[in-house]
This record gives C-alpha cells, sequence and structure tokens, in this order.
C-alpha cells in the first residue's frame, strides 16, 4: 500500500517553506484580506445562531457514533447504492483510486472530464495520473481553475486561491484563456469564467466529483456548492465518478439538518451556500445514467485505530480552523507543504502519511487553542497536535540521531549547580564570534536549526544567580547608610526583550 | 476494471480490528438538543424568509391563487422576457398567456425557468426543488413560486418534511448562484442563474 497525499513526500519542512512566504508581503496581504473577511462574517452568522453549541454537539456525537460503526455505515451505503443503480468501488490507497478512475474513463473511450471541487482528487494526485494518460481534467470550480491555469497550488481547503488576488486572475486568465481584453473587477472575471466552460459543460460526457456526504439510510450522496458548477457537472454528463474517504458517511439523511446548519456558517459565513445537491444512485430521465462511487481508504482506517487522534476523522472541511489560526494566517496555506494545510492539515497529514514525512507541521502551531473554538464538529487539534509531537520525539529518540544525545548531555548538566554555572560561564565566552548588533543570528551545526527562524539575545554579562548573590552583599552593606536604593537587576534587562 | 473485491474485505477488516475496542453506541440515543421546531408566528416566519431572500439580492413578490398568473407575467415584463420554460408538475393554470412556452429541447436558448418547490426554508432562505435540475440551473433566470403553507422557519422542519422525498433528486437553492473566490467579495451568478425571482403566495 503507498499512502499518498498529493506531493507533500516531497514537501521541504515546514520551518523552511515558511522562510519565503514570509517575505512575500503581496501573498500576506491577500492572505490576510481573506481570512479577516471570512473570519468576521463567520462571527457574525454563528453568533445570531443561538443553538450554535447544541449543533455542534450533536455533529460531533453523530460522527464519533458512525466512525465506531463505520464497517456497517459503509456497507449499508454499499447496498443502498447499488440498490439505486450505482456502482461501489473501494480503495485501498491512491494508486488504486486512480487506476479505477482511469478505467472507468477509459472504458467511455473519454479524452475530457469536468471536474467539481474534490480535496480528495487532489490527496490523490488524480489530475497529473489523468493528464499521463492522455486524459484532460478540466477544474470548474471558479479557485480550482485559477490554480489550474496558473499552475499553481491550492492554499486553503474552502478558498483554495485566497492567495492570489484580482490583478494575478486577470493575468492567468488573459494569458490562458487567450483573450486580448479583459476587465479585472471580480464581475468580469467571472463571466470570463462562466463562458469559458459553459461550451465544456455541454460538451463533455463524464463528470467528476467529490462528496461532502454519503448517506448511509438513503445510498444517497450530497454535494455542497456556491458557483452551480457542481450542479453542472453533477448533472449534465452521462457518466458521473465521485470520490469519497470512507469518513464521509453519515447515518441517515435527518443527519443533513445538523451538518447543513454548520458547514456554510463556518466555511464562508453564509446562513446557507447558494447550492446543495442530493441524489441517490441513477434517477431515470434527470441527471447521469452511469453512476460510480469509490470509497477511498488512504490511511484513514490507520487513523482510526489510534484512540487519540482518532477524532480527526470527524472534520468536514470547512476551513474555519485555517482562518482562525495565527500561524496560518501568517504563513498561508503553501508552506505545509500539503493539499491540507493550517491545522487540520497538521494533524491530518503527518497521520496520512504514518508519520514518516511531515514530521516538521504538528509543530507548526502555538497551541492556542482558536481552532478547537471554531472547529464546529468539536475536534480538539492542540490535543492532537501534542499527540503527534509525542509520537515524532519517540520516533526520533529510537532512531539515536544527535538531538538524542545532546538532550542526555543537557540533562546531566541541568542535574548539578556546579556543572550548570560552569556551562554558563563557557557559553558566554564561547558565544562572541555569533553576536552582531546585539542578536545572535546564526549558530553553528545543528544549533543553527533554532536560530533559522529566530534570533536570540546573547547571554547577559552577568547572570540572574550571580546578581543575586552580589545584591544581597550590597543589601547587607546599603542598610547601614538608608535613603540609597537598591539598584534594578542591572544584566537582566537586556535578557526581556529575547 | 481492477478486481477491488479483495479491498472492500480488506478495508472492512481494518474498520473491524480498530474498533473492536468500541463500545455499542445506539444512534437513536444521540443528544440532539438544537432547535427543532418553529419558535415565531406564521408572519415573522414568512417576514423572515423574505427578509433572507432579499439579502441574497433575490426578488419578492406576494400574490395569491388568483393573481398569480398576474404576477408571473409581471415579473417576465420586468425582465424583458418574452419565453420561458416551465418545469414538470408545474400547474398549467398558473401561467398567464400571450407568453411562448419553451420545450426542454430548447433548454439552451431558453430565457428563463419558473417552478415550484416542495418545501422552503425562512431561518435560512432556502427554496427545496425536487427534480428539474437542469432547468433550473441553465437559464439566465429563475422565477419560483412557494406557497406560503411550504414555508417552514428551521432547517429540522424542512427535512422532517422531506423526509418521504430523502431518496428523490433534491436541490436547494439559496439565492441565485455565487462565488466569493476572488477577493471574498460576492459575485452573482456564475456558472447557474443569475437572477431568482420569488413569487410567496398566500394560501
Ligand atoms: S478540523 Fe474542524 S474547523 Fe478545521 S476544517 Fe475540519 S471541521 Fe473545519
Amino acid at each position: 500500500m503507498s499512502i499518498r497525499v498529493g506531493q507533500a513526500a516531497e514537501a521541504p519542512p515546514f520551518q523552511k517553506a515558511a522562510l519565503p512566504l514570509l517575505d512575500d508581503t503581496q501573498l500576506r496581504k491577500n492572505v490576510r484580506h481573506a481570512t479577516n473577511v471570512i473570519t468576521r462574517k463567520r462571527a457574525a452568522v454563528v453568533g445570531e445562531q443561538h443553538d450554535w453549541q447544541q449543533l455542534r454537539a450533536s455533529a460531533s456525537a453523530i460522527k464519533e457514533h458512525t466512525l465506531r460503526h463505520l464497517d456497517r455505515y459503509l456497507e449499508q451505503f454499499e447496498k443502498n447504492c447499488t440498490a439505486a443503480g450505482g456502482h461501489v468501488h473501494w480503495a485501498a490507497d491512491a494508486d488504486e483510486a486512480n487506476r479505477i478512475i482511469l478505467d472507468l474513463i477509459q472504458q467511455q473511450g473519454g479524452k475530457e472530464i469536468i471536474k467539481v471541487k474534490t480535496m480528495t482528487s487532489d490527496e490523490i494526485s488524480l489530475n497529473p495520473a489523468l493528464e499521463a494518460a492522455g486524459i484532460h481534467p478540466h477544474e470548474t470550480d471558479l479557485a480550482d481553475m485559477i490554480i489550474q491555469l496558473g499552475r499553481d497550488k491550492p492554499s486553503h481547503i474552502v478558498v483554495p486561491a485566497l492567495h492570489k488576488n484580482r490583478q494575478q486572475v486577470r493575468e492567468i486568465f488573459m494569458r490562458e484563456m487567450g483573450l486580448n481584453e479583459l476587465g479585472d473587477r471580480p464581475e468580469d472575471l467571472t463571466t470570463a469564467a462562466r463562458n469559458y466552460l459553459r461550451e465544456k459543460f455541454l460538451r463533455v460526457k463524464i463528470g467528476f466529483s467529490g462528496a461532502n456526504y454519503l448517506i448511509a439510510e438513503t445510498g444517497g450522496v450530497c454535494v455542497v456548492e456556491s458557483e452551480g458548477n457542481g450542479r453542472m457537472c453533477l448533472t449534465l454528463p452521462e457518466t458521473l465518478i465521485t470520490i469519497a474517504g470512507i469518513e464521509k458517511v453519515i447515518p441517515t439523511f435527518r443527519d443533513l439538518e445538523v451538518f447543513l446548519q454548520l458547514l456554510p456558517r463556518s466555511a464562508t459565513g453564509e446562513r446557507m451556500n447558494p447550492y446543495n445537491s442530493l441524489w441517490t444512485g441513477v434517477h431515470k430521465g434527470e441527471g447521469p445514467q452511469n453512476f460510480h462511487v469509490i470509497l477511498l481508504d488512504n490511511g484513514r482506517t490507520r487513523i482510526l485505530s489510534d484512540q487519540e487522534s482518532r477524532q480527526t476523522l470527524r472534520c468536514i472541511r470547512c476551513g474555519a480552523c485555517q482562518n482562525a489560526c495565527p500561524v496560518y494566517r501568517q504563513t498561508s496555506g503553501l508552506a505545509y507543504g500539503s493539499i491540507y494545510a493550517g491545522p487540520i492539515g497538521a494533524i491530518l497529514t503527518p497521520q496520512l502519511f504514518d508519520m514518516q514525512h511531515a514530521q516538521t507541521l504538528p509543530y507548526a502551531s502555538s497551541l492556542c487553542g482558536a481552532c478547537y473554538e471554531v472547529c464546529p464538529v468539536k475536534i480538539n487539534i492542540p490535543e492532537v497536535l501534542i499527540h503527534l509531537r509525542g509520537r515524532v520525539v519517540r520516533e526520533q529518540q529510537s532512531s539515536a540521531n544527535l538531538e538524542a544525545i545532546g538532550m542526555k548531555v543537557m540533562s546531566r548538566i541541568f542535574s548539578s549547580r556546579r556543572t550548570f554555572e560552569s556551562a554558563q560561564r563557557l557559553g558566554r565566552l564561547g558565544q562572541w564570534p555569533f553576536v552582531s548588533e546585539g542578536w545572535v543570528k546564526h549558530l553553528p551545526g545543528m544549533l543553527g536549526n533554532w536560530t533559522e527562524v529566530r534570533d536570540l539575545r546573547p547571554m547577559p554579562a552577568q547572570t540572574f544567580r550571580t546578581w543575586w548573590k552580589n545584591r544581597q552583599k550590597q543589601k547587607l552593606k546599603l542598610e547601614d547608610s538608608p535613603g540609597t536604593q537598591v539598584s534594578q537587576k542591572p544584566g537582566l534587562k537586556e535578557n526581556h526583550h529575547a | 476494471m481492477p478486481d477491488t473485491t479483495n479491498t472492500r474485505e480488506a478495508i472492512l477488516h481494518r474498520i473491524r480490528t480498530a474498533n473492536a475496542d468500541a463500545p455499542s453506541s445506539d444512534y437513536a440515543l444521540i443528544e440532539r438538543a438544537y432547535q427543532q421546531s418553529a419558535s415565531m408566528d406564521r408572519a415573522e416566519i414568512l417576514k423572515t424568509f423574505a427578509d433572507r431572500l432579499h439579502e441574497y439580492d433575490a426578488h419578492v413578490t406576494e400574490a395569491t391563487q388568483q393573481t398569480v398568473p398576474a404576477a408571473i407575467a409581471e415579473v417576465l415584463r420586468r425582465n424583458h422576457q418574452h419565453s420561458a420554460i416551465v418545469a414538470d408538475g408545474f400547474p398549467p393554470s398558473s401561467l398567464p398567456e400571450g407568453v411562448h412556452w419553451q420545450q426542454e429541447s430548447e433548454l439552451n436558448t431558453a430565457e428563463g425557468a419558473i417552478s415550484g418547490c416542495e418545501v422552503a426554508i425562512a431561518h435560512t432562505g432556502t427554496i427545496i426543488i425536487k427534480g428539474s435540475r437542469r432547468i433550473t440551473l441553465l437559464p439566465e433566470r429563475l422565477l419560483c413560486v412557494v406557497y406560503a403553507s411550504q414555508v417552514v422557519e428551521t432547517v429540522p422542519e424542512a427535512f422532517a418534511r422531506l423526509q418521504p422525498l430523502a431518496a428523490e433528486p433534491l436541490t436547494f437553492i439559496s439565492g441565485p448562484s455565487a462565488t466569493a473566490d476572488i477577493e471574498m467579495t460576492r459575485i452573482r451568478g456564475v456558472h447557474g442563474p443569475r437572477f431568482l425571482d420569488v413569487i410567496l403566495l398566500q394560501d
């Protein structure tokens, strides 16, 4: 089995990837603007929903119950979807999913497909797999189109191109759609997209989608969207292929009353998004007559078996944790090296990889808890982050690396006052070649990892312990001459800002 | 087609192993303390519904059973529409005269579509339509006729009414098609109808 999360295996560590992004002022401005707008809108519509906490409680209970009886609900979904004329396939990993999809498309003799936004297809790197086989996937979601035509990477779950502004989008559209003229008002840009895609919607015979919910009770599927491109892909083609992670199943039709209240408010700050489509298998004379669902594992069953982090699978991909995260807001989603960015990405990506890659992601957080507070299904992301950090450390310790040796030496030094004080003296002497303009900017060797993303204050001329000793002596002397003030911690003042 | 029977068994086996320690829990016992019934009176519910539609840039007209053909004619006139395509099952007696009613084969050239609905939700300004997925999607304009008795206050009340239709193709519509993908500015009408008209019918 080979589990893949987009191109994350080749991605640099978070701390490295974040550096150039922090220098990109345009990108940071775009991200700040977008996350501010969504956060504000979300707060308003969540604030007016007086039963918000009750909805969250029910949503997390439904998800938790479903996950613990996942076999039963998946089988029920399969049975009902098949009875309604759909075909259900199971895929253990990305390669198997891609092979099934490719076979289905080739059976129809298709050379093109129209796609509605699906994170799961990015997770399995479907587009490159199709292109390698000579099949062209047309992304139809406006943001996905911007990413596809601009050969860029998505940076947000809900608004994948939020790091691009209107001028940048205009340039991409003019170049890729071969337009000589195009305004840069959002209206102009959406009209260009409408004209560009209409012909494809009407011509291409195979549609491809993800799923927000699979309904066990009916065998139905629900897709949530805004633009209508989803409805086009779901109803106009002759064949429809839908991919969904196995955790997307919910027990009953009625459960949607909970999720359809939580998702739009959390994701885009709307009371309801413009369109939700529900269908069940094949409907005679209405929509695609050939319908396939692929149920994807790709590491999910492994997450299910970890008691502490199983809750990760409750995620309904609303992106609220990304908008709320102070780290994400500074670096954008591009730093996470994975299609799943922000707090949810920091816990999901390394787990999908069984902690073999993306080990720096659990550290891309200040554990402030903002993500947990906004999460509509109450995933305790900080708790899972700490659990995963523990796993990273355990794995690294077992590989007996330099850091582990360093930690052992440190514990010796810290365990006796004498060794500690002499280490401090040595440090003060040894640091001078690295101090410039009052800061330590680069340390040698392994310590360099620390200074790569931080500047340090040098060690002060005198430690607190020495200052305290001297002060006590001074005090004894001064007690004889009243009216004189004891000096304020001299050497420590400097260190305060570090 | 690759044979995925073994994969199916393997995935189910992994799930069962992972859940071997799961205490059995009863779906029926899941707590649902959220609002499930109406808290406002009928007049307030209808007003909320109209307000929400306005916020989505939809146009709302009120009418009665007797005046509905005239109301439809008025909406078409205001929109400079000479033709429209009508959803299956829409009562012909509600249609005005003097309009060219198109067939589904003329969908690509239709100026607009007219449809009824199953249920509408005041709290979110949502209209739920059964079937007719193509005709309510492709034209520039959609006119939807909603009976006051079809409007409920909350999302859970709508799902209770929709339960018998759970396996039908359903579309939830909340305002015209829109996107906020570019600089988070809400733009109306990307691929679906750019304009939504609603006639609210007192019954
Ligand atoms: S973890 Fe919670 S807040 Fe983050 S995307 Fe998933 S559901 Fe939304």
